[in-house]
């Protein structure tokens, strides 16, 4: 029974209103991401460049949500992802975006683009193919259900790694007070 | 011979007039807490050190310690209530601990990490609270304020000051500046005051020395804060220093 080989675990990642700082944070796991590919699978990531979320067991989303965009990308990857986790200070709490949350958006919008001098290139942006930003920027947690979460600014790879070897080992993730960092 | 009170099933000592959490301390073990410092008269406000007395849930901080008392700290259901108490002060403020000079050396920050707290959970508030840098030594970030009143007790007590003061009730109760234009660069306070020091979040910080401390070397990098604090307690004389 021991030889018999692990069971295969499909990952997806994706960054909403962040800064990819958390994925940087997954590639800092450095050499254990061999020992990591020989269990996972990703799904839609920017490793993959797959544009939308298959049926996966775990979805890991860095950044708050700040536009519809953000809603659609959110909810595809709770509806396809068997465990979904917010990674980092910006999914957590929206982070350094929700600083605008005490603010007006129009006022926000017409001070970057009408009335500071270096950006006033032509008005406020209205293309179509943007995506309209919401009034205050979201944490995850206050959109769709999230399982857990992974504290940082980013989390450090080691916090990554603890979560994720936790999961594959059938285990729920438990973080240490050193791994809980919330900077 | 010390009286003593059964803390987890263990006796701690206690002195005439200490409270069970100035007993545990001074004892060496330790009970989370955030509005209590060793150096001011408890306030029994955040109740992060709630605990079981005689079956019922009380401020460890302001209970006076007795020779009856039986006393629970450390039950899943107590960290469940503190974890919870710590949620609702980070969801309550705007507390972007990445960008804040306080990191690293900010209690609730701390308590958070060392309760095992990896999110709010609740709905954050985004309170709309200002910033006052009028002052040329030190600001106020209201956004981070905890209401513990620790600058209120240090500015009356120890600095005779009376700079700061609590407004309001509930939502609206809030830390203000006694001026008249309610501007700290209004107040006689100084930089070299007690209450700049006592803030246990980064709610009053002195001016030009953010961030000076590298990531690694700031206090609660190096210990967590149940064993700074312990660091910190009037401990007892053991018989051996007497």
């Amino acid at each position: 029974m021991s030889d018999a080989p692990l069971p295969r675990v499909r990952l997806a990642t994706t960054s909403l209103a962040g800064c990819f700082g958390c994925h940087m944070s997954l590639l800092d796991i450095d050499e254990r991401l061999f020992p990591l590919l020989e269990r996972v699978d990703f799904d839609r990531s920017p490793l993959t460049d797959i544009k939308h979320c298959g049926a996966c067991d775990i979805g890991m989303i860095e950044g708050g949500v700040c536009n519809a965009e953000n809603v659609h990308v959110l909810r595809e990857f709770r509806a396809s992802c068997k465990v979904l986790i917010a990674l980092g200070a910006c999914a957590i709490t929206g982070g350094l975006p929700a600083q605008r949350n005490h603010l007006d958006l129009g006022l926000c919008l017409q001070e970057v683009y009408l009335t500071e001098p270096s950006l006033a290139t032509g008005g406020i942006p209205n293309d179509p193919e943007l995506p309209l930003p919401l009034d205050k920027v979201y944490p995850l947690h206050e959109i769709v259900r999230i399982d857990y979460f992974i504290p940082g600014c980013p989390p450090s790879a080691d916090t990554i790694w603890k979560v994720l070897t936790d999961l594959l080992a059938g285990h729920t993730p438990h973080l240490p007070e050193r791994l809980i960092r919330y900077d | 011979m010390s009286q003593s009170f059964l803390l987890d099933g263990v006796a701690v000592p206690f002195l005439p007039g200490q409270s069970v959490l100035q007993a545990t301390l001074a004892a060496g073990r330790y009970i989370p807490h955030l509005c209590y410092h060793p150096e001011f008269r408890p306030h029994g406000s955040c109740k992060l050190c709630t605990a079981t007395v005689q079956g019922r849930l009380v401020a460890s901080c302001t209970t006076p310690a007795s020779a009856e008392l039986v006393v629970r700290s450390d039950s899943e259901e107590l960290l469940e209530i503190r974890r919870t108490l710590v949620q609702m002060l980070f969801a309550e403020g705007n507390h972007f601990c990445p960008c804040c000079e306080k990191s690293g050396n900010c209690q609730l920050q701390a308590l958070g990490s060392d309760l095992g707290v990896t999110t709010a959970g609740f709905r954050h508030y985004f309170p709309d609270r200002p910033v006052d840098a009028s002052h040329p030594g030190a600001w106020i970030d209201f956004n981070r304020c905890v209401l513990c009143e620790l600058c209120v007790r240090a500015s009356a007590e120890v600095d005779g000051k009376s700079v700061f003061a609590i407004a309001g009730r509930g939502l609206s109760k809030r830390l203000i500046v006694n001026a008249p234009s309610g501007r700290l660069g209004d107040t006689d306070f100084a930089v070299t005051d007690k209450a700049m020091s006592v803030c246990p979040v980064g709610a009053i910080l002195p001016k030009r020395v953010g961030f000076a401390v590298p990531i690694g070397s700031r206090r609660y990098d190096v210990r967590p804060v149940s064993a700074q604090a312990l660091d910190d307690a009037p401990r007892l004389p053991r018989a051996s220093d007497v």
